[in-house]
């Protein structure tokens, strides 16, 4: 903002109350639309920044908000959302809300036995089409205008009554190109300017009336307008079921308290994978993090030795793997590795003639993923330690020098006990990472060999994020419900690494 | 240090040599044969380091371009590359842009004024740092599926609600920024208000271009998450032209269609300006990651 050229009050005004009139337009829009929480959600932003930016008590907050705003929403939202989430049967067999359940079913329709039906013919016409239908009985006929039947979304055409002084249509065409705009044509509904039946296309030659399937009852069931079977919404299960407990797809989402925690924790045969994953995602980080800050401290105190040279071509080779984008490197390792064609079996049969199978072996791919991510983990523990050993005074080691100690001596007696203490809170967030290390079991194994004996797909490299995701996105029905109430579970552990942490971070700062 | 050196020092010198030339070996041996597959025929071939026949067909792949096999055929690129790497960056970018402005105005209210929660606002940030995304997955699915009902353009499959998740991510870049303001003297803040520079003008005119650094270490930092980032966009974006690189690479290894050699080019195409741009910046990092930082 230029001191000299400031808006004047009126202009600020405006272009605020403008700001304030289109942010209301949308939560209208929003809420129309039957998106009613998010309309809330809105709303109370809306009204939140209007009296931040307003009241003269809240100027820190006018530079706070829009940050503390997006971290809340896309952040914190989420989170709370998932833990709301597990407590639901949201999931592809009950994924709509109740009330767009029901619409679907009052959507639906049917060709009824004495609706009226009549005799469909296309006709080309230049590079569209046109549609003619003829009543059989009176022997009226009615005549679309020209459409291109390229596309299958819905479309609702009028039709006019055929008029004998219009030029007549082409010859009709032949069955073969009525099947081809098949998909086409059964997108379409077509009207009749004399009644409101709505037509749609009931067979190759014929178009005909249809009516809603179901019929709602003032107390909420629904009656099959064929059959006459009465459907009850049942609140419990999220389906509409019939009298004789039949359930009708699509399914809705309704609270279904703690019976996700239930089947996590007392199901066995769900119980079993999950603590086997629990215990390998457990021992997977452990591992990783001590290997990677073995290495990395290593090469630390290495590069600390004044004797050693061309220290700086080393440190920066050795940096290579932190800044190659982690995506590109794991999948660079899962070609390496590849069973058949990977460089690096073609190595191990030429040299030891062996050829190991890390991609169906548990123990192997267990292996693998340990390499990997150690090959990946430890350049951020090498610059770590490096800073944390030029922090050691040297007139410590030339004290020990004096006394006669060797590299060894001093690396356990002084080296490790001074850098300890303040790696040991960044020791626990590498391990809170690698316990959620989605990325590399995803890119890498996918979470495969999977376990043969579980109910719900799991896999022997599965951590319980990347066992989530499967649950939530992939190949066991997309139970988004259970996989959120396994989420809350994983929140919860975090939530005590993260304490630890800040506990050991305190006593570092000490 | 003057200390006599003997002869078990001269073999021990020899043996880290030794030590640390096998393990560059070690590290630098996959993205050396990485370079040596791309620049092979065909995706199964295998062979020495040093490819025996130079080929280029995996690169005219990986740049969009057709080539004709041997025998006749013309070769059109599987997957569009250039239009993914196009996406990470335009996404990334935006990105960047976006944080660096929500995380400089907090940054500015938490260094410079006092308000009623200070102290607990800055604690929760730290915290929420600890919480990966990927935990919240399913709710952000359903979040953006719900948005998308209403705005189709902040919906799944937008570049858009990629960048709105990732807007919120702003905990450790706070935390950064205001370290780095602490540093700066307030009292020319003072000076200029002292004068009648509003707050506002006394962030915008004299603070902000005293913190370009932290700003450029902020944005570049940002910028590469945004990048690498693979669970959020892996469950946002499905349609192929849509795919940031982070999503779409993995395309290229499925068991049924092995393309190792397209995506070897491909690989080194988009691995290469990233990494060029993380080692460049390396300096400016080393700051901003001993602050906590781990990269995913």
């Amino acid at each position: 903002m230029n001191l000299r050229l400031r808006p004047g009050p009126a202009l600020l005004a405006l272009a605020w109350g403008s700001l304030l009139v289109g942010a209301l337009y949308v939560v209208a829009m929003v809420y129309a639309a039957g998106q009613t929480l998010l309309a809330a959600t809105m709303l109370a932003i809306t009204a939140l920044a209007l009296w931040v930016y307003s009241s003269a008590r809240t100027y820190a907050w006018r530079y706070l908000f829009p940050g503390i705003a997006a971290a809340l929403v896309f952040v914190v939202f989420p989170m709370v959302y998932t833990m709301a989430i597990g407590f639901t049967n949201y999931s592809s067999r009950n994924l709509l809300e109740f009330p767009r359940a029901t619409q679907y079913f009052l959507d639906e329709t049917f060709h009824g036995g004495d609706g009226a039906s009549y005799a469909f013919t296309l006709h080309e016409d230049g590079r569209e089409f046109r549609l003619r239908l003829e009543d059989a009985d009176s022997g009226k006929a009615w005549v679309s205008g020209r459409l291109a039947l390229a596309s299958t979304a819905p479309l609702e055409v009028q039709l006019a009554p055929q008029d004998p002084a219009q030029a007549p249509l082409a010859e009709a065409a032949q069955l073969k190109t009525v099947i081809a705009r098949q998909k086409n044509l059964q997108a379409l509904t077509l009207r009749l300017p004399d009644n409101d039946n709505k037509l749609v296309m009931t067979g190759l030659r014929q178009f005909g009336a249809v009516q809603p399937l179901y019929r709602q009852n003032p107390d909420g069931s629904l009656v099959n307008q064929q059959t006459n079977a009465v459907l009850r919404p049942n609140m419990s299960s999220g389906f509409y079921e019939t009298e004789t407990g039949e359930r009708l797809q699509p399914g809705f989402q309704v609270g279904v308290g703690f019976a996700n925690y239930q089947r996590i924790f007392t199901d066995r045969a769900f119980r079993e994978p999950f603590i086997r994953i629990f215990v390998w995602t457990v021992v997977f980080s452990a591992l990783t993090v001590f290997f990677a800050a073995a290495l990395g401290m290593f090469l630390a105190v290495l590069f600390n030795w004044d004797a050693l040279r061309f220290k700086g071509l080393y440190r920066t080779l050795l940096f290579l793997p932190y800044a190659v984008p982690g995506f590109i490197s794991i999948l660079v390792f899962k070609g390496l590795f590849n069973n058949n064609f990977g460089e690096i079996n073609l190595i191990l049969d030429a040299l030891f003639g062996i050829k190991p199978a890390w991609f169906s072996d548990p123990t192997l791919a267990k292996l693998m993923l340990l390499i990997v991510n150690v090959w990946l983990g430890y350049p951020y523990m090498m610059v770590i330690c490096s800073g944390l050993i030029k922090a050691i005074p040297a007139d410590l080691y030339e004290a020990s020098a004096v006394a006669g100690a060797g590299p060894l001596t001093n690396f356990w007696r002084i080296t490790l006990p001074l850098i300890l203490k303040p790696l040991t809170p960044l020791l626990i967030s590498a391990f809170a990472f690698n316990f959620n290390n989605f990325v590399l079991i995803s890119l890498l194994t996918g979470g495969r060999p999977d376990f043969l004996d579980t109910s719900v797909p799991a896999g022997t490299t599965d951590l319980l994020v990347s066992y989530t995701y499967r649950i939530a996105f992939q190949d066991s029905g997309q139970q988004f419900g259970l996989a959120a109430a396994i989420s809350t579970v994983i929140f919860a552990m975090v939530a005590a690494i993260s304490l630890l942490q800040m506990r050991f971070a305190k006593v570092a700062k000490d | 240090m003057a200390i006599v050196l003997d002869k078990s020092h001269r073999w021990r010198v020899l043996a880290a040599h030794a030590f640390l030339i096998a393990l560059v070996a070690l590290v630098i041996f996959p993205f050396l044969m990485i370079l040596s597959i791309s620049l092979r025929p065909g995706n199964f071939a295998a062979g020495s380091l040093i490819p025996e026949t130079l080929s280029f067909e995996h690169w005219k792949l990986a740049l969009g371009m057709s080539y004709t096999a041997p025998d006749g055929r013309l070769v059109k690129p599987d997957f569009p590359v250039l239009l993914w790497l196009w996406n990470s960056v335009k996404v990334a970018s935006l990105t960047a842009l976006v944080t660096l402005t929500l995380s400089t105005t907090a940054a500015y209210a938490f260094a410079r004024m006092k308000f009623h929660g200070k102290r607990a606002a800055l604690s929760a940030l730290m915290l929420m740092q600890m919480f990966p995304a990927v935990l919240a997955l399913v709710a952000i699915f359903a979040i953006f599926d719900r948005i998308g009902s209403v705005f189709p353009f902040f919906g799944i499959d937008s570049h858009a609600s990629l960048l709105l998740a990732y807007s919120g991510g702003i905990a450790l870049h706070v935390w950064t920024i205001k370290g780095y303001y602490d540093t700066i003297p307030v009292e020319i803040e003072e000076a200029a208000k002292v004068d009648g520079a509003t707050p506002w003008q006394a962030f915008r005119l004299v603070l902000l271009p005293m913190a370009v650094p932290i700003l450029m270490v902020v944005a570049l930092l940002a910028f590469i998450g945004a990048i690498i980032e693979y669970p959020v966009a892996s469950i946002l974006l499905h349609e192929e032209a849509k795919l940031t690189l982070a999503v779409g690479s993995k395309l290229f290894l499925y068991d049924q269609k092995y393309l190792w050699g397209d995506f070897a080019a491909a690989a080194i195409l988009s691995g290469l300006p990233i990494t060029i741009v993380f080692i460049l910046a390396q300096k400016w990092m080393i700051s901003g990651l001993t602050a906590g930082g781990i990269k995913g």
